[in-house]
């Protein structure tokens, strides 16, 4: 408001900056300009004030914890995180005794994430690669509606679905195994999955597919020379999705797991020590960053990819 | 056969998760290479062999269950005798539930309007400054972190020691409390309260999204509209609310719906922080322990629909705000 009655002279703003860009290569005068304009943003206080005050709310709460899981247990009880500087002791015996103690044996549940989230990821793809190939490139009756259909499928809670299939596993004896965990991951991650590769099949350019089927190619041929080079990246993309997912789920793994050693994943057994050693704070500090590592190192190495999905619309529920 | 289905040792699991990749894998390659052997096949053998698992394991998992649950939704806690709505009446009108709504109301607005504008504010100020990629990985790691993980980070920090002799504080809040010469608080027992706190942590999470699809947006805005604006005097704030936020309302709308649907379906920061105690339960954890704790099925069926329910509004409003931009442009 202040700014638009201001009387700026329109010319003195222009003279400004092109007496700014042009003591450099104009090739570079866009970015100059937008670097000179992220500079006047930053130059006030209070903006980058604001800015850091956010990070930092954003990242202690974090840090803090991962301090606590290496101090000695006698000192997390008696004295906060941020009093290291003077009293400098640090140990690993919490993730010694997180992971192999046998309150918490948290190493087998680590290894009950790593199996129940490969497959997890692994199935849904091999099955919707087809279902999206045949909805892109087959011509059939009917084929929109059915895309239609199984989009709308994504915004089904799976709390509705849930009670039903426990008791169908039940039937079936195969409760209480990874097997249902599985089916049912890759149950509630096809709507999405389908929709993510659809989507990027339907980019790619018909001439390429119709020129493939002219020289006689067949599904497979056109399947694995012409549309999988190309979608490397929707599938990458829905992958870490899918991983992250499985990885971090809790209510799934709840109902279908329960809380067994043999099929329990981390998240299980860490909701319930919060429930049963909530002042445990060494054993609950290490025992975060033991599930969180793996999760961190796959979303910091592929976070491109991870942005593409987001960006693509592809957010499950 | 059992060894096929549980696995007990480590060797064995890790075995049991390789037949199960090979298995499905293999399956859809037979399928796929199958189908291009047989070169003269009609059309619904090809589209029943490439869509059939997928119908089946969407129609299995998705379509019947949700359409049983609904028709659970009407009978008694047992399943055997139809109560008609009785299950929905209980769930609107008693006392316990009717907080559980209130907290399922204030999670669905404050989630997705706080941490949308938090995720605003931070994706402008940091545009096209020198630590840019930094700033931006800091608020995003969190959506990396499981809920379960963020809630334990979380309850640390609101880790409550009473205030008596030289016991010293060992969470952050309330040493900062301390420190401003306050009492500390329990933060999550104390109501109505508490819920705000839970809330936050949800915040916590969710601004890193919505910062990441904004950020995106404010970047696709083209550098004629900024530039032209900035000669007819617009800066900072002017700039924010009559180019910026015009420009990527249609993000905006898709950041602040998803960020609901999320929400509503939030369980796991309840249940590892309160476990739903001290009035701080919601609809989707409440299905929980209805559903499995009090083994009151039908009552449990009734909240997961009430909660399918109240996502549809947020996706039709989705779908009419995106209409309209389309309309626009």
């Amino acid at each position: 408001m202040t700014n638009a009655s201001a009387p700026l002279p329109p010319t003195s703003l222009l003279d400004a900056d092109e007496g700014d860009t042009t003591r450099k290569p104009s090739r570079l005068a866009r970015a100059d300009r937008r670097a000179a304009a992220a500079t006047k943003k930053l130059s006030s206080p209070w903006t980058s004030l604001i800015a850091i005050l956010i990070a930092v709310v954003w990242t202690v709460p974090t840090f803090g914890l991962l301090i606590t899981s290496f101090r000695p247990r006698s000192e997390i009880r008696t004295s906060g995180w941020w009093t290291l500087p003077w009293n400098p002791t640090l140990t690993l015996e919490n993730y010694q005794e997180a992971l192999f103690g046998s309150s918490t044996s948290l190493a087998t549940y680590f290894v009950n994430s790593v199996v129940i989230t490969l497959p997890a990821v692994i199935i849904p793809i091999s099955l919707a690669l087809l279902a999206a190939y045949a909805l892109a490139w087959i011509d059939f009756k009917g084929r929109a509606i059915l895309f239609v259909a199984i989009f709308a499928l994504q915004v089904v809670p799976i709390q509705v679905t849930l009670i039903p299939l426990l008791s169908q596993y039940v039937s079936w004896g195969i409760a209480g195994s990874f097997w249902v965990i599985w089916l049912s991951h890759s149950i509630f991650a096809l709507p999405l999955a389908i929709y993510i590769l659809h989507n990027f099949m339907k980019d790619i350019p018909p001439s390429l597919v119709e020129a493939a089927r002219m020289d006689g190619a067949g599904h497979v041929k056109i399947f694995f020379q012409v549309l999988m080079p190309l979608l490397t990246p929707a599938i990458a993309s829905f992958a870490i999705f899918q991983f992250l997912w499985v990885w971090n789920d809790l209510l799934v793994a709840l109902t279908f797991a329960g809380g067994s050693t043999d099929v329990a994943p981390l998240t299980v057994r860490l909701g319930e020590l919060s429930g049963t050693r909530g002042s445990q704070w060494q054993l609950l500090s290490a025992g975060a960053f033991i599930a969180l590592v793996v999760p961190l190192i796959v979303f910091l190495s592929l976070q491109r990819y991870f942005v593409r999905g987001l960006l693509a619309g592809s957010v499950k529920g | 056969m059992d060894w096929f289905i549980h696995a007990e040792s480590t060797g064995h699991k890790f075995a049991l998760m390789l037949v199960a990749i090979l298995l499905f894998v293999g399956v859809m390659g037979a399928i796929l290479f199958g189908i291009d052997k047989l070169k003269k096949v009609p059309i619904w053998v090809v589209v029943a062999g490439f869509l059939g698992p997928t119908l089946i394991f969407v129609v299995f998992g998705l379509v019947y269950p949700g359409l049983n649950t609904i028709k659970m939704s009407l009978y008694d806690s047992r399943g055997n005798n139809f109560v008609g709505l009785d299950n929905y009446v209980t769930a609107f009108t008693q006392d316990q539930f009717q907080t559980v709504l209130r907290n399922t109301m204030l999670w669905v607005v404050l989630v997705p309007l706080l941490a949308t504008a938090i995720g605003l504010v931070y994706a402008v100020l940091v545009d096209r400054t020198r630590y840019e990629s930094l700033a931006k990985t800091l608020i995003f790691l969190p959506m990396s972190i499981s809920l379960v993980g963020a809630s334990i980070i979380w309850k640390f920090v609101y880790e409550y020691k009473p205030d008596q002799g030289n016991i010293q504080q060992i969470g952050l809040a309330n040493q900062i409390l301390v420190w401003l010469g306050l009492d500390p608080y329990q933060f999550l027992l104390n109501q109505p309260w508490n819920t705000f706190f839970l809330i936050a942590v949800m915040i916590w999470i969710q601004a890193g999204f919505a910062m990441t699809v904004l950020s995106a947006a404010i970047k696709a805005i083209p550098d004629d509209i900024t530039e032209a604006a900035r000669l007819d005097g617009l800066h900072g704030v002017g700039m924010f609310r009559f180019i910026t936020v015009p420009s990527i309302r249609p993000a905006l709308v898709v950041v602040i719906t998803t960020i609901a649907m999320g929400t509503l379906k939030v369980f796991d920061i309840v249940r590892t922080m309160t476990g739903g105690n001290f009035n701080t339960s919601v609809v989707a954890y409440e299905f929980y322990t209805q559903s499995f704790r009090a083994q009151q099925a039908g009552l449990g069926a009734a909240l997961a629909v009430i909660l399918f329910v109240l996502v549809i509004p947020i996706i039709v409003y989705n779908v009419r705000q995106l209409r309209l931009s389309e309309e626009i442009r």
